[in-house]
């Protein structure tokens, strides 16, 4: 349980939130005013989905640890991968997140009920 | 309903899956931090980015300082501006009024499938109605699940492993997104950087987000580099 004041965490949502909404706006602000994207920056922002949401996955597959051999013996990697080639595959998010979770509880529970 | 908005509301269900057990395992934490149910909901209407929301209660319930809390949360958000970035050009025809709105649901998830349908030409839609019909639909779910999260509280059992569905979201568009070699490169050294990073950041209790930031970073610079050595 926390020590903090009411008042202490209104002001901490209040603050992040605002500072989140100027940081979405930002760019959208800018180029609205300067009507041009640079080739360069282009170029860097082809590579901004694949990047960032390979930053959100990974580390939702493994538990990161300095073993690799023990780390990339997980369930959830496992899973993961079977996933990943159903959205190469067939390019459905439900089907997608569908067979992951079902190929996880398998690999969870699934030795439970044949043994 | 208009046929673009409709049609973004009908793609946000897909997501939703991911959606819905991360606003209540927010929920859950929101409670367990002891925030009030004003302030849970409040949290999920106004910052609307379930990360930092995440990291946010967490820290508030470990007693950290007010200041730590507040850059914590605004780092972890700051990947939004490479989002802003890269979905601006596509909203320059429209008003200042327009786009302040449009920013305001620029998550992850709105941010990856506008991005996505923008880029299939052989589709024409409204652009700002097909990005609305995602962000209200995701922001709606999020907020109303948050409240459910608090209420239910622990009674959700962990052994279904619900937490799992939010890497597959984001799996489940990743892989579609990625057209050629240079994007492979850029996802797998991302991927590979942000688990090293996730290690070290959580080993020397360094802010959390950084990881995210360093993974993104080291990503693209290795796309960049990849496609113009392509080039050459």
């Amino acid at each position: 349980m926390s020590e903090f004041s009411t008042l202490g965490i209104w002001v901490i949502i209040l603050v992040i939130a605002v500072a989140t909404y100027l940081i979405r706006l930002s760019f959208i602000h800018l180029f609205g005013r300067i009507n041009q994207v640079p080739p360069r920056v282009k170029l860097v922002l082809k590579f901004v989905p694949p990047a960032v949401l390979a930053a959100l996955v990974a580390p939702g597959l493994v538990t990161p640890s300095p073993d690799v051999a023990a780390m990339v013996i997980d369930d959830r990697l496992a899973a993961g991968i079977v996933a990943a080639a159903v959205a190469w595959w067939r390019g459905n998010i439900l089907l997608t997140i569908g067979v992951g979770m079902a190929a996880l509880w398998v690999l969870e529970f699934g030795p439970a009920l044949v043994f | 309903m208009n046929e673009d908005f409709s049609a973004g509301a009908r793609d946000s269900i897909g997501i939703l899956l991911g959606v819905v057990p991360f606003a209540l395992v927010f929920g859950i934490a929101a409670d367990g931090a002891g925030l009030s149910v004003a302030q849970t909901t409040m949290m999920s209407a106004g910052i609307f980015a379930g990360t930092a929301q995440l990291v946010t209660v967490e820290l508030i319930g470990a007693n950290a300082g007010l200041t730590i809390i507040v850059i914590t949360g605004i780092v972890v958000n700051l990947r939004m501006l490479m989002y802003s970035a890269s979905i601006a050009p596509h909203f320059t025809d429209y008003g200042k009024r327009t786009r302040a709105y449009l920013a305001y649901f620029l998550t992850d998830h709105v941010y990856a499938m506008s991005i996505a349908e923008y880029a299939a030409e052989a589709r024409s839609r409204d652009k700002r109605l097909y990005y609305l019909g995602l962000g209200v639909s995701i922001w709606v779910v999020w907020v109303a699940t948050t409240i459910v999260g608090f209420v239910l509280g622990a009674g959700i059992p962990e052994s279904l492993n619900l937490m799992f569905a939010i890497p597959l979201v984001f799996l489940a568009i990743l892989v579609p997104a990625i057209e050629d070699l240079p994007q492979v490169v850029s996802a797998l050294a991302s991927a590979i950087v942000a688990i090293a990073a996730a290690y070290a950041v959580a080993e020397f209790g360094l802010p959390a987000g950084l990881d995210l930031l360093i993974a993104a970073a080291v990503g693209i610079a290795a796309g960049v580099t990849t496609e113009e050595a392509m080039d050459r």
